[in-house]
Parts: structure tokens; C-alpha cells; sequence
């Protein structure tokens, strides 16, 4: 079998089931760190948190396909989360989100999250991300982007694309052995 | 005056009952009732009103399962007597309560009723909201009732017509969902059809220990799913089609063979193991196309197995006995055979006999068996059956009326013990003459070659087989689901079950031919019918005594064995 957990995954797993009076009740925790570890939860994933709770693989597959963080496929380099919760909906958030499908090649018609065909970026709209007064709120990643116009969304976009292509060549000069 | 009203008082019921009114009529109930493992719990609303009479519809609601409560059809008003400041039930000047009425409704089915409640289930609110909650549920239902095998028992038609609204409103699109998932090699999932009542997750989880299904998804999309790369695949799945209220859950073996309706009901028994499972025949135009559970708590609940459920087909099979033969016999008449037998029988002498039966015979036939082998002075055996049993329903033995044969002296103990001991006693000469009565000895240590030194043999069964095909004379036997009679199963509790479907061509019911040869051997008279032979039996047999045909009613009693 390929999957494999490493040790200290394993170890926050097991600090994380000591938590709950039952092992099952970790559940949540327990997919949240694998999706830490993996980027998405994978079937292996689901099988290996059944066994180590003593569940059945559908008990834990309900709980993936039920709750929207849980993602079955690898997100892109930028999880662009565009809040569409009253305030932000009043503020344009629609049209921002119109804007970065249009630019990326996506279907704004579609429901759930997006990623774009170079894998850089998955967009989905959120609901409130409790920045109503600076509404509206784009998450970019785990930072904040708030009162958020066409113009800034472009300049994000480009900013993650340009720090992308820095990481590239960050990669390729590790891996090639000259400086960047 | 005052005596009337405190006797009519619902506040002072007798010890451990409680007086609630269900649309106006007082009735007592018990305090506590049964929940679905048997455990006394405070009785609900929708218990209550089943006491008083009154339907309460509901979906996910099922007496043998946990309660979940989410499918919200058993919604009910309801109020309570109200309380004084005192903490007192305030009463009008005539001394009966005042009833405070619940702004909000409850469902009945979790909710337990309390001293004096009043239940209100046919208010216009509670009317508004049945035809809401089916408004609901029909929303993205595929409404395919021409082509779905529920049709005729869905829950969802029924209330549909009885609770529901003649139109939808529904202007927009419905969810399309998979409508061919092959669960499991015995049940078919149909996602669109699927009202979420979560029954067969429950019954597969919480009754048979198999927690296979989940819902997956949420919101609209929500579905029945079993893991991928998994299949539903214990010895029980087929409950889940019984009890899914709609369509989503098929039999594969019934789905598509016959509409409900023309279906013609007996009562009858599963006669797959020794277990006795409670069931009905559904059949028409003499075929049989399918066996479901009839509840009977003190044997099965609602419940059958699989592999007895399925354990019909054999019935149609081409090689049926179907008349009267054997190399004696020049022409297939009962009359000849009868006679064939009865004189060579009457040559017969005591200790060169023997009777092999089947422990998948009638009590009432495996008596007349007992009053010929105690006229000849022959020893008896079965043959037993055995697999593999389970932690449900399914036993050891796969004979129907092994402990009858036992009560009646006809097996062995332990059953089959003495088949040995006829092959040798036939290999050394001593049995000179063996009956066999639905059985096939050749395949359980009495083989061809000893049956061929006897200077008698007279076997029947349902099929042809090795005993029949060597045999003076055979005479063909029926099955079952062909015959009236009764079983005793492995806890001795005699069940009766009736006749669904005629036997093919000349075979009759052993019991009557039985009798004919035990009157024509014995010169005794008996009555030909399966109530006058009980009524014998049990003039006989200890084990049966103070049991009347009629006691025995749709759920049988405990004998005395």
C-alpha cells in the first residue's frame, strides 16, 4: 500500500482521540488533521480513521460528504474562499465572484468549489466570514482581504501567480543547485 | 354526582395507566409500553392514539426499530392540563380540567403522553401539515409509480391520496439521482425514489449488527449509499425492502414479476430452518413470487432471512413427482398404490421393518407415521439438517419440525442416529421391508445396493431421487406451500400454516394419503381432514395435549414437550 501516515501525524491523531471520552467523537478533528497533512481526504484516509475509530468506512464517508471543508480532491495552491453572506452579497461579492471564474477559465453558474485547469487556484463562495463592516471579504488562503474592488482582485491574482512562479524557480534552483 | 366525576377524573387513573383523549375520546393507556428491543419506556403520543383507534402516518417510524424521528409526518397537537399557580391543575366550576393546548405541534412518535394529555389529530393545522411534509417529500420525487414495484404498498401513494394535495406547486427542476444501485446482490437502490426515513440504515445497524448503509450528502443531493467497493451483503438485507416505506429499496428477485395487488396472501411458515419464521405467500395463478415476514414477536418479529425468503424456487423445478409409480406399479392410480402398499405392509412382520420420515413434515402427518410404525412395531429415524446458524434468526437446524418429529417419537435422539444402524441391519438381513417418506436415505448412508437386497420399499418425496427411482412403489409428496398443517419449531412453538398454490399433477398432501394407508393398514377409521388428525394427536400425544387446532390461531402456541 502507498499511503502512508507519517509517525508524527500519527501522533497528533492519537493526542487528538485522548481528547474525547469515545474514540468516534474525534472524528471531525481526526479528518482535519489528515486533511492538514494530505491536502484532501482521500478514500485511504477515510478507511484508515474508520479502522483507528473503530467506525465503518460510511460512517466517516457521511461526515466527508456532508460537511463542505471536507475536500475528496486536492485543492489549487490558492483556496480564494469569496464570502457571499448578506453584507458582502450587498457589497458585490456576486460580481466579485463573477470576475475571478471569468478570469480563470471556471463556470460562475456552478455550484461548490472550483479549481482552475493549472491547478493554482480553487474558488468557492463561503458564507459569513465575520467582516461584515469591511464587507466585501475574500479569504486568500488563511489571510484576509478585505473591501475587496474588481482592481484588488486582479492585483491578488496576480500577486499569488508571481509568488507561484518565485516558488517554481525557488524549486528548480533547489533542485538544480544554482541560486534563484 | 361528585363519585361520577372523580372516577371520570383523567388525573386519577389506575396504577400504571394513564388517561389521555385522542380527538375527543378518553382512553386509558399503559404508563410504559415496549420500545423496539422489548424495553418498557414511557408510551408515546403515537401509541396512544393506536390504542385509541386512531392513525397516526408516519415513515420513519417503525415498532421494532429505534426511533429517530426525522421524516415528521406523525406531527400531532396536543395539550397538557394547565397548572394553577399552586402547582394544581386548574379545573372548570364543572370539575373537569383545563386544557392547555401546545403552541407548537410534537411528533408522536417520540413523544410520551402524560396524565390527562389531549391528542388533536385530525385539526386543520395537523391536516396542513401532513400535506405540507408530503408537499415536501414529492418535491424531487420522480413520481414513477407506473414502473415502480411498491406501487400498491408505498406509504408515499397511500398518504399521498389520503393526506396530500391534488396538485404540486413545484415549478422547478428536481434533483435527478441514481435510480439503479445495485446494493447488494439481493436489493436495488433507488436514490430519487428515497424519502431519507432512514429505516434500512437503522434495521441493517441496530438489528442485524451490519452498519452497511449511511446517507451521503446533504441537503437535496442527500442519498443511500453503502461504502464504495462495499456491497449490502448480510443474510438480512431483503427486511430493508419490506420495511422501505417507498420504493427505493427492491428485492431483485421480485422487482418487475408481478404487480402487489394480484397477489393472493396466505398465511404460512418459513420451512428453511427450525426456526419458523412467521410469513406470507404471495402468489397467483398457482406460482409463487415471493415470501415476506408476518410479525409474530414471539418467534421473529418482523423479520425473515434471506436464504429462506429465497428458498422457494425449488417448488417449479421440472423434476417434481407428479403421479404415482414405481417398478409394482403398472399404472399411475393412487387407488393401486394405496392397495400395493397396505397388502404388503399387512405381510409385513414386526422387527423386519423400518420407517425412515422427514423432519420437513406436518405434526399431523408425522403423527399418522407414528400410528403406523406403533401398528407394525417398526423403529423410526429422521434425517437432520445442519448449517451454519447466526445470531438472529437463522438456525442450525434446516429442518422445519425436528423437535415435532422428537415430540412425537419419530426421530431419533439425537435425530438421524439410527440411520447407521438400518443400513447395517438391512446389509445383515433384518429389515427386510422400509418405508420412506420425504427423504432420500441414498444419500444419508442407506445406499442403492442395500436398498436393492429389501423385499420392500416404498418411498415419496417432492422430487425424483435415488430412493424413488429403485423404490416398489413412490408416491409423490407436496411441498409446504401446497398443503395445510402445522410445524413445531426448535423452542416447541406449534405454528400452522395454510395452503397457497396447488401441487402439480396427481401429488397429493401426505396426510391424506397417509391416513388412507394407516385406515387400510391398521382397519382403524380416522377422519381425513388436518383438524381431525390434530384432534387425534392430541387425544395422544402428551406433549400436544389441552392444544386445539383452534389455539394455535395466526402465531401458534407453546407445547408441553
Amino acid at each position: 500500500m502507498s499511503w502512508a501516515l507519517p509517525k508524527e501525524v500519527e501522533e497528533k491523531v492519537d493526542s487528538l482521540v485522548g481528547r474525547y471520552p469515545q474514540p468516534r467523537s474525534a472524528v471531525v478533528m481526526v479528518l482535519h488533521a489528515l486533511q492538514e497533512h494530505f491536502g484532501c481526504i482521500s478514500p485511504e484516509a477515510i478507511e484508515w480513521t474508520a479502522r483507528k475509530l473503530g467506525l465503518r468506512p460510511i460512517n466517516v464517508l457521511e461526515l466527508v460528504t456532508f460537511y463542505p471543508m471536507f475536500r475528496r480532491e486536492p485543492f489549487g495552491r490558492f483556496h480564494l474562499r469569496i464570502c457571499r453572506t448578506l453584507s458582502c452579497a450587498l457589497a458585490g461579492s456576486h460580481q466579485l465572484h463573477r470576475h475571478i471564474c471569468e478570469r480563470l477559465g471556471l463556470n460562475p453558474e456552478k455550484p461548490g468549489p472550483q479549481t482552475s485547469a493549472d491547478g493554482l487556484f480553487t474558488v468557492e463562495f463561503v458564507e459569513c466570514l465575520a467582516s461584515c463592516g469591511t464587507a466585501p471579504v475574500i479569504m486568500c488562503n488563511e489571510t484576509q482581504h478585505e473591501q475587496m474592488t474588481i482592481e484588488q482582485v486582479d492585483k491578488l491574482l496576480d500577486e499569488c501567480r508571481c509568488k507561484c512562479r518565485t516558488e517554481r524557480q525557488g524549486g528548480l534552483a533547489a533542485e538544480h543547485g544554482f541560486e534563484p | 354526582m361528585k363519585q361520577s366525576q372523580q372516577s371520570n377524573d383523567p388525573l386519577a387513573s389506575p396504577p400504571g395507566m394513564i388517561s389521555v383523549t385522542v380527538d375527543g375520546r378518553t382512553v386509558l393507556v399503559p404508563r410504559t409500553m415496549p420500545d423496539w428491543q422489548g424495553r418498557q419506556v414511557p408510551t408515546t403520543m403515537l401509541q396512544a392514539c393506536e390504542l385509541a383507534g386512531v392513525t397516526v402516518p408516519h415513515y420513519c417510524y417503525h415498532p421494532k426499530l429505534p426511533v429517530a424521528g426525522n421524516c415528521r409526518m406523525c406531527l400531532v397537537e396536543y395539550g397538557v392540563p394547565a397548572l394553577g399557580p399552586d402547582r394544581k391543575p386548574v379545573r372548570q366550576p364543572d370539575g373537569s380540567l383545563v386544557i392547555k393546548k401546545s403552541p407548537r405541534p410534537a411528533i408522536a412518535c417520540a413523544t410520551p403522553v402524560s396524565p390527562g394529555m389531549e391528542i388533536y389529530t385530525s385539526t386543520p393545522t395537523v391536516k396542513l401539515m401532513r400535506q405540507s411534509v408530503l408537499e415536501f417529500l414529492l418535491i424531487n420525487h420522480p413520481l414513477d409509480c407506473p414502473i415502480c414495484d411498491q406501487a400498491g404498498e408505498c406509504k408515499l401513494q397511500e398518504y399521498s391520496v389520503e393526506y396530500g394535495r391534488a396538485s404540486s406547486r413545484f415549478a422547478e427542476t428536481k434533483v435527478h439521482k441514481n435510480k439503479q444501485i445495485d446494493l447488494g446482490p439481493r436489493i436495488m437502490l433507488d436514490q430519487e425514489r428515497c424519502i431519507l426515513c432512514s429505516r434500512c440504515i437503522r434495521f441493517t445497524r441496530d438489528v442485524v449488527g451490519d452498519d452497511a448503509l449511511g446517507i451521503i450528502n446533504r441537503g437535496s443531493y442527500s442519498a443511500i449509499a453503502a461504502y464504495p467497493g462495499t456491497t449490502f451483503d448480510n443474510n438480512y438485507t431483503l427486511n430493508t425492502a419490506d420495511i422501505c416505506p417507498v420504493g427505493a429499496l427492491t428485492s431483485k428477485d421480485f422487482r418487475f414479476q408481478m404487480r402487489v395487488w394480484f397477489l393472493k396472501e396466505t398465511m404460512s411458515l418459513c420451512a428453511s430452518c427450525g426456526t419458523g419464521c412467521n410469513i406470507v405467500i404471495g402468489s397467483r395463478e398457482n406460482c409463487i413470487y415471493r415470501f415476506t415476514p408476518r410479525q409474530n414477536d414471539a418467534v421473529n418479529s418482523c423479520w425473515m432471512c434471506d436464504y429462506g425468503r429465497l428458498n422457494y424456487r425449488w417448488i417449479e423445478r421440472t423434476d417434481r413427482l407428479t403421479r404415482p409409480g414405481g417398478s409394482k406399479l403398472t399404472s399411475p392410480d393412487w387407488e393401486d398404490a394405496i392397495n400395493g402398499i397396505a397388502a404388503a405392509l399387512k405381510k409385513a412382520v414386526p422387527g423386519h421393518i423400518a420407517i425412515v420420515a422427514s423432519a420437513r413434515l406436518t405434526n399431523e402427518e408425522l403423527y399418522l407415521v407414528r400410528r403406523l410404525a406403533q401398528f407394525l412395531g417398526a423403529p423410526t429415524d429422521c434425517v437432520p439438517r445442519s448449517g451454519p446458524a447466526d445470531n438472529l434468526l437463522l438456525c442450525a437446524d434446516r429442518n422445519p419440525n425436528t423437535k415435532g418429529a422428537q415430540l412425537l417419537g419419530i426421530a431419533a435422539s439425537p435425530p438421524g442416529v439410527n440411520l447407521p444402524v438400518f443400513a447395517r441391519l438391512i446389509r445383515n438381513g433384518t429389515i427386510r421391508s422400509l418405508l420412506v417418506f420425504g427423504e432420500d436415505v441414498t444419500r444419508h448412508g442407506i445406499t442403492a445396493d442395500d436398498l436393492a437386497r429389501l423385499d420392500f420399499l416404498a418411498a415419496s418425496d417432492i422430487h425424483t431421487n435415488g430412493t424413488t427411482a429403485v423404490s416398489h412403489y413412490f408416491l409423490p409428496g407436496c411441498a409446504h406451500v401446497e398443503k395445510r398443517g402445522s410445524f413445531t419449531n426448535v423452542h416447541g412453538r406449534i405454528q400452522r400454516f395454510e395452503k397457497a398454490v396447488d401441487p402439480p399433477g396427481l401429488a397429493r398432501p401426505e396426510l391424506h394419503w397417509l391416513r388412507e394407508l394407516v385406515c387400510r393398514v391398521t382397519g382403524q377409521s380416522m377422519g381425513g381432514t388436518v383438524e381431525s388428525v390434530f384432534e387425534a394427536m392430541r387425544a395422544e400425544v402428551p406433549a400436544f395435549r389441552n392444544i386445539a387446532w383452534a389455539d394455535l390461531g395466526d402465531h401458534g402456541v407453546a407445547t408441553h414437550g
